[in-house]
């Protein structure tokens, strides 16, 4: 692929602004709340766009265009099954505690509605498993341009690491949260012209869904139709292990409970603008698969043995449509999208490890007591170690194979069982704080259990994705069944200590004064109905 | 906020499509054979010229409406 004067200039115009919303937002970064989180002072569209974009990282956009290629429209789940009903959940009933409480992270919520045991060691696995996370974004980006372009891994990411440590040294969670709005516009121009192109090849919808019927597994054009059965489908997951697994477990894990995610919630301006954020974020989501999966369909429909301009691998999907279709000046812009998904999920991690970092271990283990001028040069100088760290795991994550696989697996681990304590916290009143901390642990260690018996194949599965849904199921059940059990042998906090945290003691956000289309509930009504469309359509 | 998000992006979109529009106008018509022979160039810088004027007219609006 060659790149033209106009491409770089392009690219470099990214970088400017990029850096520019950086400096100008340098001046209000005066408390450690500035900081971490804006000030809780932003509007729900930006915080639901941004919400959104935080998670459109490399592995979102290359890994899921890949998937769709290797799997078909069963990628589709990702999406509509399991992200739609996740983030209308957490917007409308786990935003009241997560921003009426005032916390300001994810493990706090669990220090004042449990303990601070709880506290402890979800920061620390929260911590741990988000600077394994940014490595990926990097590495995966530095691996694209060094096969793409020639870019010697190396430079590729010191370059793009200090670009993002510098706009969120800078600006913090505002500037971070600002520059993922600008980049979520630039992904969806960026990458729409490949589904447009793409279409226009194979003779629109009508002509692809022709195409993907003589390929050697028919599945490939169908959503849910080969779900019944594992043998039937592709990935090699029956409908429980996919609707349990992945439906329920790992997205509710994720888009609930990862501070990554729930963090831009939490800069909003009030709560109406907190509950809409996963809101606004769902419907771009929903209409994602058409930027994302549809290449990875055209790209199968029209080169089956991978021979023709795959190259022999799935991951190659967007990078390969992208030279294939793009002529110079709009491969700037395909090249600045793939820039943006990048720096946009790493600048998420960095972010949100920075804040559970200086508030939930320093400021709690640490070095308690100080400034709040301290610990907000203590979230600069996190936010360099981060990016530092994130360098270093790239080159960890060149031993792996399969990024996605590495990620779901690391999701697995922690994500799966805390979504267990959240739901049992927030809505079961009796369950005690030292109940929660063996159940959390106890979860983290199933995982781990059940991946050792996995990786000596004691136990097997058709394929990685499948162990890793099943790995979750695992983690989430012994979490969920141990916080029971000895909750029944432990104190429980006094129902005044719980006011504001759990629903049965907390009073409903009040909503009758807002329009219809700002009431969370209708909105969330609305994306759901929406999404079983979608759904019928490409059954 | 201070800062309004639309302005950059109302800006940086509307230099893209400007770009994009001069570039495919007066390129070799040869690049475009990749593109399926439609001169995408043109199109999208269009199309994204419209996005980023767009943009800037509502953060336009906005800072008005703030104006006392």
């Amino acid at each position: 692929m060659h790149l033209s004067l106009i491409d770089y200039s392009i690219i470099a115009i990214y970088f400017v602004f990029v850096l520019g919303i950086g400096f100008a937002l340098r001046g209000r970064m005066k408390t450690s709340d500035d900081f971490f989180l804006s000030g809780r002072s932003i509007p729900g569209w930006i915080t639901g766009l941004a919400f959104m974009s935080a998670n459109l990282g490399a592995l979102e956009v290359m890994g899921h265009a890949a998937n769709a290629a290797k799997y078909g429209m069963f990628v589709n789940h990702f999406y509509w099954m399991a992200a739609m009903p996740a983030m209308c959940f957490v917007g409308v009933f786990m935003m009241p505690f997560y921003y009426g409480s005032k916390v300001r992270s994810v493990p706090e919520f669990l220090k004042l509605r449990y303990n601070e045991k709880t506290r402890t060691l979800n920061a620390f696995s929260f911590a741990i498993m988000t600077l394994l996370v940014s490595g990926i974004d990097l590495y995966a980006m530095a691996i694209l341009f060094q096969r793409m372009l020639n870019w010697p891994f190396w430079s590729s990411v010191m370059a793009s690491a200090l670009v993002v440590a510098i706009y969120i040294y800078l600006g913090g969670l505002t500037s971070s949260i600002y520059n993922e709005v600008l980049q979520f516009f630039l992904i969806v121009f960026g990458f729409l012209p490949l589904a447009i192109l793409g279409l226009k090849e194979v003779g629109g919808f009508v002509g692809l869904e022709a195409k993907l019927a003589t390929l050697p597994n028919p599945g490939y054009g169908h959503t849910w139709a080969n779900i019944w059965r594992a043998d039937m489908n592709p990935m090699g997951i029956n409908w429980f292990g996919t609707v349990f697994g992945l439906g329920f477990v790992l997205s509710f894990g994720y888009w609930c409970t990862d501070f990554l995610v729930v963090q831009r919630a939490m800069a909003a301006k009030d709560m109406p603008a907190a509950q809409r954020t996963p809101l606004i974020a769902a419907v771009p989501k929903m209409f994602f698969p058409l930027l994302i999966i549809l290449p990875g369909l055209v790209a199968i429909s029209l080169d089956p043995d991978l021979t023709k301009f795959l190259d022999g691998r799935y991951d190659n999907a967007i990078p390969a449509m992208l030279g294939k279709y793009y002529p110079s000046g709009l491969l700037g812009i395909g090249l600045t999208a793939l820039l943006a998904s990048f720096m946009s999920g790493m600048a998420g991690n960095v972010t949100a490890f920075n804040t559970v970092w200086t508030y939930d271990i320093y400021q709690t283990h640490i070095n308690p007591g100080k400034s709040d001028g301290h610990y907000l040069k203590m979230g600069k100088f996190a936010t360099v170690f981060a990016v530092a760290v994130g360098i270093a795991t790239a080159f960890i994550v060149l031993r792996f194979n399969n990024l996605m696989d590495y990620l779901q697996l690391l999701f697995a681990f922690f994500n799966a069982p805390l979504f267990a304590t959240f739901l049992l916290g927030m809505f079961w009143k009796r369950a005690t704080p030292n109940a929660a901390f063996c159940g959390l642990l106890s979860g983290i260690l199933g995982a781990a259990g059940h991946y050792t018996l996995y990786h000596f194949k004691v136990i097997n599965y058709p394929s990685d994705m499948a162990a890793n849904f099943y790995q979750a199921i695992w983690a989430f059940a012994i979490c969920f069944g141990i916080t029971v059990l000895v909750t029944f042998f432990t104190q429980p906090k006094k129902d005044e200590e719980l006011v504001g945290l759990v629903y049965a003691l907390t009073p409903k956000p009040r909503n009758e004064h807002l329009p219809w289309y700002e009431r969370p509930g209708i909105l969330a009504i609305g994306i759901l109905a929406l999404c079983v469309v979608l759904n019928i359509i490409f059954w | 906020m201070g800062l309004d998000i639309r302005w950059p992006i109302g800006i940086i979109f509307a230099i893209y499509g400007a770009i994009l529009m001069v570039f495919g106008a007066l390129t070799d018509p040869a690049i475009f054979e990749r593109s399926l022979r439609v001169n995408i160039d043109v199109w999208w810088g269009a199309a994204m010229l419209v996005f980023g004027f767009f943009m800037g007219g509502l953060a336009y609006r906005a800072s008005r409406q703030n104006r006392p």
